[in-house]
């Protein structure tokens, strides 16, 4: 029977991928000199579920490598090997790649690293390195006689038809080769002949056994030898690096009658057809779960259990209320007490209707150490490159929030990060000298506040170097050269387009994106961030986030008839601009003064081709917005009122319009547009020169 | 409404709803057809074109309304009770859409099988046959047959005017700035 196994290659996936993730945090964890044996055995078990499911679905590539992991895993596991520091760096190198290779598989695009032959020539040098098995290294030929630690054998068994007749068993044999280790037999795929040719009494069998044992070849040929003539058989020490034909039980591949020993490499290792991973080995890794982080952005969302029960028992109550209002519905008259009721059963529809709501979106929402959870490895990484010491703490990683915005904030966190850890902390030697503690921190914090989720990312450096900032600043003429900025305006610089304070392009500054790209980010988000710096104690960047992209507080706006929403984030005040502050550049753009700044005005009527009835500054209203920091005026004909809007897609539909985000249904049914403060800037031309500069 | 029996569906016809724009018949495919609605006001999309009439709120989907004798260029009607818009779904780019279209009024379901489509004559340069798949006769009314698809798969595209306009409007400023 023919399983299509790739309806479940994306479940896989996603095991296989946090699975890597359990791998990689645990790796983290460990402590190198004395291994918590409860660490290594978790670790074990994910490289083990990945590799037995590879090979299941026939993913060679990946199952070759991860067998060469388990392998050093499990000789640490087995105490046999003393666990190293280069080890965790193999290790860990090794998640990045066997990232790699899922990315690959999941596009269906062909996997070429070459950091795979590279990595996997340092494995095999390190597993062939182990003092005890030095020997058998030196000797690679036929005489592995002398070898005295466990090897690994393939042995293909093609019984010959007559073999049962001739008074052999088969599983005689196979009782015997497991009395000298551990032994998995596989069923290869056999051809039947037709019934009418069927001997029922000839044997049509093909095993694929895998031993392990430290049996030399010549004890391992003598179980065969009886059958020898008759049967065809071969052993294989397989191979590790290009081990792609040996691996897999390849159903196409005829069994080689020789004894394939000459190309047999040095190394230790062999390959293991391997049966697939163990169901409970798969659940110890699931139950992992929580500590995993999602890679890229998969369309899935794994849900607990729990979250479906509540919307189950959600759902059996609003079935409940439903019979309750239909019985209502059908008596014959409607009298005071029935009218009781029916509101009774219609206030508890619409809590129970509410709660619903509730529930739906709590599934999309995912704690968010799914981003939290790169960030050990990354400051591992960067912290040693940089030779600093670095602590980090995580806090509040169970906060949830909503899968589109966890997406979406990990790239901007990251750059804090890398900030915080390249121009933020300095180097050990530095920080002894002014009296801090060797070892910097880094601290992650998320919370709720409101209908908010906060993040901080917070370190204990230098903070921000005010002089330098304003310097270059002025450098780039984005200020004045007698103008004194007060310590905040300061650090609102670093916002800015294009501006650096790194003194050399390194590794890690000046790759193009800057802060105000964080800050694009975030605010594309309709969120907001906040900087707070003391000189030599640290900084502290604040993001505020709405819980999900799906709501968002608006502020509704009439423009003639027409009615739209303006996100409450991106607004700074509202107000009306007495006709003396109101400017006219030559070309007849206008401009209103407000406090000591000049801001361009946007006359929304017009960009929309709508009617409108201020069709001057004086006569309407002036929504001051933001827009990557730089103010601008939007003219509108009157505030309605605030409220929280549930954003609809217009692209789904229709197409994208220039300066729409998106649409919203108002509480009367009808729909209004909600503003692209963004796009309308840009609509208007406000800038567009400025943006090759940037 | 014609009557559907089982044979009609077993011989792979293909049944139309008509409906009537400015005395002329046209047919839609019924399977592309999700329902028929009076009209409604519309929130108006800025920049649209002018045969975009906006977009209505149905059952939480926003869904764009586009005015079909507008599209064709024939002289508009004052919307009214009587106005129909009938909801389509089209596939464009591979996903599929839902759109309104106003028309007069709705006519008939009928089915017509396709030997019975015949070519629309090709007038030059002024008529666009790719939005016509062709005519038929029903009941010695010649009906016209749409390519909703593609109608209505041009029919979100700002208008070339629109366009220029905002990418003019886009320069004009840029060249204002940089001078």
């Amino acid at each position: 029977m023919d399983i299509d196994l790739s309806q479940f290659s994306q479940v896989f996936f996603e095991e296989s991928i946090e699975g890597l993730a359990i791998m990689e945090s645990e790796l983290l964890k460990l402590d190198v000199a004395t291994p918590d044996p409860e660490t290594i055995n978790t670790i074990f078990r994910a490289a083990h579920s990945i590799k037995g499911g590879s090979a299941t679905f026939g993913f060679t590539q990946v199952a070759n490598y991860t067998h060469l992991l388990e392998t050093l895993l499990d000789e640490i596991r087995d105490g046999r090997r003393q666990m190293q520091p280069e080890h965790v760096d193999i290790l860990l190198l090794s998640v990045d790649l066997l990232r790699g290779m899922f990315e690959a598989l999941m596009s269906q695009a062909e996997f070429n690293d070459p950091k795979l032959p590279e990595l996997e020539l340092r494995l095999n040098h390190t597993l062939a390195n182990q003092p005890t098995q030095a020997q058998s290294a030196s000797t690679p030929s036929a005489s592995t006689a002398t070898q005295s630690t466990a090897s690994c054998w393939q042995i293909d068994f093609k019984a010959g038809a007559d073999i049962m007749r001739c008074g052999n068993d088969p599983m005689l044999m196979f009782a015997e080769l497991a009395s000298k280790g551990p032994l998995t037999a596989e069923l290869l795929p056999v051809s039947f002949p037709v019934w009418d040719d069927f001997d029922p009494e000839a044997c049509y069998l093909h095993w694929r056994l895998a031993l392990i044992t430290d049996e030399p070849l010549a004890k391992l040929k003598e179980v065969f030898e009886w059958v020898e003539d008759e049967c065809e058989i071969s052993y294989n020490q397989a191979e590790a690096a290009p081990a792609a034909e040996l691996a897999i039980p390849e159903q196409a591949q005829p069994p080689q009658p020789e004894v394939d020993m000459a190309v047999s490499a040095p190394e230790v290792i062999a390959l293991v057809p391997e049966v697939p991973a163990s169901p409970s080995d798969k659940a110890v890794a699931s139950q992992k779960q929580s500590a995993a982080a999602k890679s890229g952005e998969s369309s899935s969302i794994r849900v607990s259990t729990e979250k479906i029960d509540m919307l189950i028992n959600m759902v059996g109550e609003l079935v409940i209320t439903q019979a309750m209002l239909g019985q209502i519905g059908q008596q014959d008259e409607i009298n005071q007490e029935s009218l009781l009721l029916l509101q009774q059963g219609l206030e508890q529809l619409a809590s129970h209707t509410r709660d619903l709501q509730e529930s739906v979106m709590q599934i999309r929402m995912l704690p968010i150490s799914f981003a939290f959870n790169r960030f050990p490895r990354l400051v591992r990484d960067i912290g040693q490159q940089l030779g600093k010491k670095v602590e980090l703490i995580l806090k509040g990683e169970d906060t949830e929030l909503d899968k589109t915005v966890l997406e979406k904030i990990v790239d901007p966190m990251v750059h804090l990060v890398r900030n915080s850890l390249d121009h933020g902390l300095e180097s050990p030697e530095v920080r002894l000298a002014q009296g801090k503690p060797e070892t910097g921190t880094i601290m992650l914090n998320a919370y709720h506040q409101g209908g908010c989720i906060i993040i901080e990312i917070a370190d204990d450096g230098a903070g921000l170097n005010t002089g330098k900032i304003l310097q270059k600043a002025r450098q780039k003429g984005l200020v004045g050269p007698d103008e004194e900025l007060s310590e905040d305006a300061i650090h609102q610089l670093i916002f800015k387009p294009g501006f650096s304070t790194a003194d050399a392009v390194s590794d890690l500054s000046g790759r193009g994106v800057g802060m105000d790209v964080v800050k694009r980010n975030i605010h594309e988000l309709n969120g907001s961030i906040e900087l707070k710096s003391d000189a030599g104690k640290g900084s502290r960047f604040t993001i505020r986030l709405p819980l999900t992209l799906a709501i968002l507080d608006g502020q509704l706006v009439r423009i003639g008839k027409h009615i739209y929403v303006v996100p409450l984030v991106s607004i700074y005040e509202s107000l009306q601009v007495p006709t003396n502050r109101i400017n006219r550049l030559s070309d007849g753009h206008e401009l209103i003064r407000l406090r000591d700044e000049y801001l361009p005005v946007i006359k929304m009527y017009r960009e929309f081709n709508h009617d409108a009835d201020a069709r001057e500054i004086k006569d309407g209203l002036v929504m001051v917005v933001d827009h990557n920091n730089e103010k601008t005026g939007l003219l509108v004909d009157e505030l309605l009122a605030q409220q929280q809007v549930v954003i609809k897609s217009l692209e789904e539909n229709y197409t994208r319009i220039p300066g729409i985000s998106g649409a919203t249904i108002l509480g009367d049914g009808t729909v209004a547009l909600i503003i692209d403060v963004a796009g309308l800037v840009k609509l208007a031309g406000i800038g567009s020169s400025n943006e090759h500069a940037a | 409404m014609a009557d559907i029996s089982i044979e009609q569906v077993k011989q792979g016809n293909q049944q139309y709803l008509s409906f009537i724009m400015a005395n002329e018949e046209y047919g839609v495919d019924i399977l592309s057809v999700q329902e028929i609605r009076g009209w409604e006001p519309t929130t108006v999309l800025p920049n649209a074109p002018d045969y975009v009439k906006g977009v209505i709120n149905l059952r939480g989907t926003i869904v764009p309304i586009i005015d079909l004798r507008q599209k064709f260029g024939i002289k508009t009607l004052e919307y009214g009770a009587t106005t129909v818009v009938i909801v389509v779904k089209v596939t464009m780019d591979e996903t599929q859409k839902v759109i309104g279209i106003v028309v007069d009024a709705v006519s008939d379901v009928f089915s017509i099988e396709e030997e019975e489509i015949r070519r629309a004559p090709d007038f030059g340069h002024g008529t666009d046959l790719r939005f016509i798949k062709g005519l038929a006769n029903v009941q010695d009314k010649m009906v016209i047959l749409l390519e909703i698809n593609r109608l209505l798969g041009s029919a979100i595209l700002p208008d070339p005017e629109t366009l220029n306009r905002i990418i003019g409007n886009l320069e004009q400023q840029s060249q204002v700035m940089t001078a």
